[in-house]
């Protein structure tokens, strides 16, 4: 028997409130699976199991606010056979859950029992299906305009961007400015910020995307943030000690690349949730990856996982027009990767001087965990990377 | 497809990213990324709901086209009439 606890979604999360489960007692999970929803300073987050096993007890309620590691439920791990599920009636949304959920949220799933009646299936397409689990959008909520009033992929996004329409209440745009205000305030109080910085020359960078991109379908097309991230990802392989935590008084350096990617929200503040293995992704997954993310964010469909994941962030405030960002380093994290705008200016090339398009580009780097003189190397890696794009 | 139909459709797609310009009165002039916060991701997804919707391929070089709600629906009005 394991206890499934509160997960810690970041250094500035000291409590959260559970909307619903999403599994029941008697139902078996598998490590990743997304069992709950829980609403954070920063939205509603989906969160995830990380063992095998079978849902024994729900011991939180929906709607209860608990601190961060305090048992949700208890999961009888993997290698039990699990014994049929006790009939139970479905946990009751009371006044005070229905107040916790915030505005947009889809309501509670319909308990699903032995016995009861099966749910009317609702008209729609494959795609729209997938679609409607990503947003975490309730499609019985959606009214179809395809064939037979069945509900079509644009039906799903359309809602879901609806959903997402109105600006966050007041006290949660307080409440998620404050606690960006103490994940920043902590990282500037602890961690010893250094920096350096560099231009590069995007003249092939760009000529490649450009010419990539027309070979794409509209769908396809590549942004220059997937080539930096991926940029990013390899010259971590150059200088490893960017990408990981400082834990205990030393550096934890990580294997696999998880960059947390800051994306600004509509209603205001922002969230640097994570793409997974950056590194191990060509550069379409990862745009394909990049766009999926920056859709959940702001429909509020995030996973726990990748708001704990990231092993380096990278700040992208080019659409800003922003010459160049110094970023704040997200703890436990020791490293972040700053990139301005992409813009004509003057450059000298074997004596001439041309128009080019030019980069600046920054790191901040915990100086216990890394030196000037690494991060350096490692800046200079990002550039290399982006002289050869064809590789990316 | 009438100019009114391309007009809804812009609006719609427009609406799918930045979804606060639903209720809104827009110029048909007003510069979209500037007016409406756009990043890269926003317009792009934009576009590809154009696309997506008219079947009208939008090579990336047309993209300044389409930055207002006038020069999308002329640009998807052109371009229709050519297929």
């Amino acid at each position: 028997m394991s206890d499934f606890r509160m997960p810690s979604l970041g250094a500035d999360m000291e409590a959260g409130t559970l909307i619903r489960w999403l599994k029941q007692p008697g139902d078996e999970v598998k490590r990743g699976d997304i069992v709950a929803e829980v609403d954070t300073d920063k939205g509603a987050i989906e969160i995830e199991v990380f063992e095998d096993g079978v849902i024994e007890e729900l011991v939180v309620q929906p709607g209860e606010k608990v601190p961060v590691g305090r048992t949700l439920a208890r999961i009888r791990t993997a290698g039990i056979v699990p014994a049929p599920a006790p009939p139970r009636e479905a946990p009751q949304v009371t006044g005070s859950a229905a107040a916790g959920v915030p505005a947009g949220a889809p309501a509670p799933p319909a308990p699903s029992r032995a016995g009861a009646p099966p749910p009317t299936r609702v008209a729609a397409s494959p795609a729209a299906r997938r679609r409607a689990t990503e947003l975490g959008v309730d499609l019985r909520r959606i009214t179809g305009t395809g064939p037979d009033g069945a509900i079509t992929l644009a039906d799903v996004e359309g809602a879901a961007a609806v959903a997402a329409a109105p600006a966050p209440a007041p006290d949660r745009q307080q409440a998620m400015r404050r606690a960006i205000a103490a994940a920043m305030a902590k990282s500037k109080r602890e961690i010893p910020h250094a920096y350096v910085t560099t231009t590069i020359d995007m003249f092939r960078a760009t000529a490649w995307l450009r010419a990539e991109n027309q070979r794409r379908s509209v769908e396809d097309r590549l942004l220059p943030a997937a080539m930096l991230l991926k940029a990013v990802a390899g010259a971590v392989s150059d200088v490893p000690e960017v990408n990981g935590y400082w834990v205990e008084d030393r550096l934890q350096a990580s294997p696999r690349v998880h960059i947390g990617t800051a994306i600004v929200l509509r209603g205001g503040g922002l969230i640097s949730p994570a793409l997974h293995d950056v590194d191990q992704r060509d550069l379409g997954a990862v745009m394909r990856g990049l766009s999926d993310l920056v859709a959940r964010a702001r429909s509020g469909a995030l996973r726990g996982s990748e708001l704990t994941d990231g092993t380096i962030t990278v700040t992208n405030l080019g659409d800003q027009g922003v010459d160049g960002v110094l970023g704040i380093i997200y703890p436990p994290q020791v490293a972040l990767v700053g990139f301005g705008r992409i813009v004509e200016r003057p450059w000298i090339e074997e004596g001439r001087i041309e128009a080019r398009p030019v980069l600046h580009a920054s790191l901040s780097f915990d100086h216990r965990a890394v030196d000037g003189h690494r991060a350096g190397l490692f800046l200079a890696a990002v550039e290399r990377r982006l002289q050869a794009p064809e590789a990316l | 497809m009438t100019d009114q139909d391309l007009l809804a459709l812009v609006r719609q797609s427009l609406a799918k990213v930045a979804p606060e310009t639903a209720t809104m009165e827009i110029a048909a002039d007003a510069p979209l990324r500037e007016e409406y916060d756009l990043d890269s991701m926003d317009f792009l997804n934009f576009i590809i709901g154009l696309h997506k919707a008219t079947g009208v391929e939008i090579p990336e070089i047309d993209y300044p086209k389409l930055g207002t709600i006038a020069g999308a629906v002329a640009y998807l009005a052109e371009r229709r009439g050519q297929t």
